[in-house]
């Protein structure tokens, strides 16, 4: 078993400086096990707060904004979502099924505390190149991690996105999305407590696994990291799925008065937030706490991160009826404090008083100031000359559909259970956004996305396209934006440069929020995502997720081509704009160039406009442009509709004439509709009414994939060939190169 | 007016879905029953629905068949009733040996979350009798340990009993091995006990009962929750 070493907290000595004169004394070992745990940048936000503040997070849905286990959405009729995102990256990278599960279970507890039920998941996932038997090895094993739990639990995981780029090679980033539904009249709202009601632990058992787990995430990835395995959570989906069920029979019932998970910092951050939040204090008694490994000392009981444990407040009147609960659900339970209205958190071990301080005083590190200064490579790498046109344009494009950054994702998502709970209306594969059904005859999309090679050179700009093409994703379905979770994980924050790529995607959040009136209703910051191996940070890489309203006439459609003779409109322009794109960066070998820009002032009109477009039932198929341009992206309708196209380059609205910015440029935000011809006129009258850039460029037909400049053949591929090229990498690689593991 | 029990143990997750689809779609009279608390005589159909019993500990299935509710299972099984196993609910009846075989972990080794294509071998059994012999459903499988499995030579005589229910086919509804999801043997997706009364499937006939749920917005798996309901109403449910 684990024994903590509190003498020299990981603590900087501003940090001990302060504490010590806070609280008037040294705070003893447990004391100190708590601050560190608490004052991690995993459970603070020390370094980013300040910033975090900058966000939108207001609007007329917003019922619970960001600081909150998960945000809370009105979805209309009574009906709220909620809305987190979380990672595991540092437990990932060492023991990647574990983590990647253990991470699941957590995001799902964040969705679980507001008193909602966790109806779908998403992934979004980054790793090293694939040609990498590591990157393989940490996939392969994400993946089952992520299907074992989330299938236990009867949440479907509807949809996420997976990035492979060398800079991940050491440091793979697993994030989680999870989507909550409840009443709004349910809520466990968390400003109902009150001094003497009662403290319970459910769930699992508290053991020497997780110890020290927050500050094991807060620190860079070192080559002794395999031996921190007892800082990684040992997953447990069926204990999981039970609390699940308790939790809500609880809240149905009417008796939860405040909920919290129990995950980064163990109970050292659950108690001392919750406590902090109500402006109150706890006396708890460890000693009540049930252990599952002997002689653990006070300190490793308050920072264990065990998992599928929460924190449940009660009033002591609604006690029993709360164990009666648990027990038909066979769950433990304890009952290890209660509220006090002094504001401390008193912690008693067998009759000791092993801790005691303001919770208020635990619960707020203080802030750590960081300065930025934008690295050196950004400029140099901008100006990137234009590589020559590749003579075979049929390769290149049949390349990059088996890219492994573009390729299928059928292998992954078949071993994830993307439909129990009868909720999934549009499935992974089908279109841009998964679309579930809500209760209240509405049906909501949701979507997921990450760019971290345009991050990586344009940090502004490309986090805008991130959130761009989220939005883009919605709005293929016909859905409206209503709100967004972020996640930001970049390397070590005390690094100005660093910090200058993070402070600019929060410049870029803030402003394309503010241009499209969404609010961002909560997030999640991850930094130290480096090691000392190699000494090389991650590509900074934010990821959003954002979920879209559509109304109850809005039509069921998908990307895949639908009918021969139908028309194909390309909305938006073509730019040259190769910067971070799959072309130049798997095609050519080049890492640099300019990054697609967003017109911020039309954005909103833009994307509104195209939803109304969908809604209406005139559109048959449509799919964004995003990664690997045009070509790619009728190609991937093509494929998925079984249905050749034959497409003129000509009448692309552009300000370009050199082909290959043409066919793969990512300019956003553009998309591709399909139409039957007598609605083709109606359609385009409405974009161009809108000052939309539009065109109608070619139609459904044939076996190929054909585009055409100047009536010569530029790209002719049998669509047999293509559907081979853009299937195949990953069961291929996958289930070739990882059988044994 | 017959009576159905959706049985939930702990770790069921497709029990609410099963209860949705008989309550408020073929709109059977059903009640959701914890496992424990089932009792005799209270139903005239059993429902065993899909998940992680026990969180599929020691054997998918194992744990769940020595829960008392499977003695009063017996019994009605016994008594004539209709019992019906649906994915973990299946590999619980086999487990308790109210059906032959055993269910294993797919040949791929990996979960599997598709749809897949099943054609009715037989019309004898209150889950079948409203489909007609050799159609083809469409219906979604999700499973770790799908693959179903018996002695070669046992199944000439399951096949004398009509004891094969449904075969995993491709689109010209022959049983492939492209058109087998799991690596059964002989395509069998499910079967019945020699009775026909007690049949367990591993797909899904719950997720493709509503249109806007399925693929090409079909129903196919509605056949099977409205022969049961013919089985407890007659020919006029």
């Amino acid at each position: 078993m684990t024994t903590v070493q509190v003498q020299k907290p990981n603590l900087t000595d501003e940090e001990i400086r302060y504490a010590i004169k806070k609280l008037g004394r040294e705070p003893n070992e447990v004391e100190w096990a708590m601050l560190e745990a608490q004052w991690s940048e995993h459970c603070s936000y020390k370094s980013s707060k300040p910033l975090l503040r900058l966000l939108p997070s207001k609007g007329p849905r917003v019922i619970v904004g960001p600081g909150s286990d998960a945000g809370v959405i009105d979805v209309g009729n009574g009906w709220v979502v909620t809305l987190h995102i979380e990672s595991h990256n540092h437990p990932s990278a060492i023991d990647p099924c574990g983590g990647a599960a253990t991470g699941v279970g957590g995001v799902v507890r964040d969705i679980l505390s507001l008193g909602t039920r966790p109806i779908a998941l998403l992934d979004p996932l980054r790793f090293g190149a694939l040609g990498s038997s590591h990157s393989r090895w940490l996939f392969d094993n994400v993946i089952r991690g992520i299907g074992s739990y989330g299938n236990c639990i009867g949440v479907p995981t509807v949809g996420g996105e997976v990035e492979f780029d060398t800079s991940f090679e050491r440091n793979c980033l697993v994030d989680v999305v999870c989507l909550g539904l409840g009443l709004r009249d349910k809520l466990v709202p968390g400003g109902s407590i009150r001094p003497g009601y009662l403290v319970y632990v459910i769930g699992g058992s508290t053991g020497g696994d997780g110890i020290q787990g927050a500050s094991f995430a807060s620190r860079t990835l070192t080559e002794r990291s395999d031996s921190e395995r007892s800082a990684v959570q040992v997953p447990d989906p069926f204990t999981k799925k039970l609390i699940i069920e308790a939790v809500l029979e609880a809240v149905d019932a009417g008796i939860v008065q405040g909920m919290k998970d129990l995950g980064g910092g163990g109970l050292a951050c659950g108690l001392s937030e919750m406590a902090s939040k109500a402006g109150m204090g706890m006396e708890i008694n460890l000693d009540n706490v049930r252990i599952r490994e002997p002689g653990m000392r006070p300190a490793e009981i308050m920072i264990s991160e065990s998992q599928e444990r929460m924190i449940v407040i009660v009033k002591s009147k609604n006690e029993e009826k709360l164990t009666r609960i648990l027990d038909k659900w066979e769950l433990g339970y304890s009952r290890i404090g209660h509220l006090t209205n002094d504001g401390i958190l008193r912690i008693m071990h067998q009759n000791h008083l092993a801790a005691e301080a303001p919770a208020k005083f635990v619960a707020e590190a203080p802030l750590s100031p960081r300065s930025g200064r934008k690295p050196p490579y950004i400029d140099e790498l901008s100006d990137a000359p234009e590589p020559q046109i590749p003579e075979d344009l049929n390769a290149t494009l049949l390349a990059l559909l088996g890219s492994p950054n573009i390729c299928s994702r059928a292998w992954i998502y078949r071993q994830y259970d993307f439909e129990v709970g009868l909720r999934t209306i549009i499935r992974p594969g089908q279109a841009d956004s998964a679309v579930i059904r809500l209760p209240n005859s509405r049906t909501l999309a949701i979507t997921t996305d990450g760019n971290s090679k345009q991050v990586y050179l344009d940090p502004y700009w490309g986090t805008v396209g991130i959130l761009s093409e989220a939005f883009s994703n919605l709005v293929a379905t016909g859905a409206e934006p209503i709100a967004v979770v972020d996640h930001l994980q970049y390397g070590n924050p005390g690094n100005p440069e660093v910090f200058w790529t993070f402070k600019e995607a929060i410049r870029a959040i803030r402003d394309y929020l503010k241009a499209t009136r969404v609010p961002c209703v909560g997030g999640k910051v991850s930094f130290y995502n480096e090691d000392t191996q190699t000494r090389t940070a991650i590509k900074p890489s934010p990821v959003i997720a954002a979920v879209g309203l559509r109304n109850a006439r809005a039509p069921k459609i998908g990307s895949a081509l639908a009918k021969e003779e139908d028309d194909l409109l390309i909305v938006g322009t073509t730019l040259p704009e190769l910067g971070g794109s799959e072309y130049y960066e798997s095609v050519q070998g080049l890492v640099g160039g300019r990054v697609p820009k967003v017109n911020l002032r039309t954005e909103r009109q833009l994307l509104r406009t195209v939803t109304k477009v969908i809604e209406s039932g005139v559109v048959e198929a449509a799919h964004d442009i995003s990664k690997g341009g045009l070509a790619v992206s009728l190609a991937e309708m093509a494929i998925q509709g079984q249905k050749g196209f034959t497409v003129n380059l000509d009448k692309v609205p552009t300000k370009t004439t050199n082909i290959a910015q043409l066919l793969f440029s990512e300019s956003k935000p553009r998309f591709v509709l399909e139409s039957r011809p007598k609605n083709t006129p109606r359609i385009m009258r409405r974009l161009r009414a809108a000052r939309i850039r539009t065109a109608k460029i070619g139609r459904v037909q044939g076996g190929k994939i054909q585009l055409e400049s100047h009536e010569d053949p530029i790209i002719t591929i049998p669509l047999s060939v293509a559907v081979d090229a853009w299937s195949k990498t990953l069961s291929k690689t996958m289930d070739a190169a990882v059988s044994s593991t | 007016m017959g009576k159905v029990a959706v049985i939930q143990y702990p770790g069921s997750n497709c029990d609410l879905d099963a209860l949705e689809i008989l309550r408020d779609v073929v709109k059977a009279k059903t009640d959701l029953v914890w496992h424990k608390d089932l009792a005799h005589e209270d139903y005239d159909a059993y429902v065993l629905p899909g998940g992680f019993s026990y969180g599929d500990y020691l054997r998918a299935g194992a744990i769940a068949a020595t829960s008392p509710s499977l003695r009063i299972v017996k019994e009605a099984a016994e008594g004539g009733k209709p019992v019906l196993g649906i994915c973990n609910g299946f590999q619980i009846l086999v487990e308790a040996g109210l059906l032959p075989g055993a269910v294993l972990r797919n040949s791929s080794l990996r979960f599997v979350c598709t749809w897949t294509r099943l054609r009715v071998e037989t019309t004898r059994t209150p889950f079948t009798k409203r489909a007609n012999a050799g159609q083809v459903l469409e219906i979604p499988i999700a499973h770790n340990e799908g693959r179903y499995y018996l002695d070669k030579e046992q199944i000439p005589e399951l096949e004398r009993n009509q004891q094969i229910v449904f075969r995993y086919v491709n689109e010209k509804k022959e049983a492939t091995e492209a058109g087998n999801p799991n690596g059964s043997i002989d395509n069998i997706a499910g079967v019945c006990n020699q009775k026909g009364n007690v049949m367990g499937l591993m797909p899904h006939p719950e997720r493709a009962s509503i249109p806007v749920l399925s693929l090409d917005n079909q129903t196919d798996g509605r056949v099977i929750f409205d022969s049961m309901m013919r089985t407890l109403h007659g020919p006029e449910a």
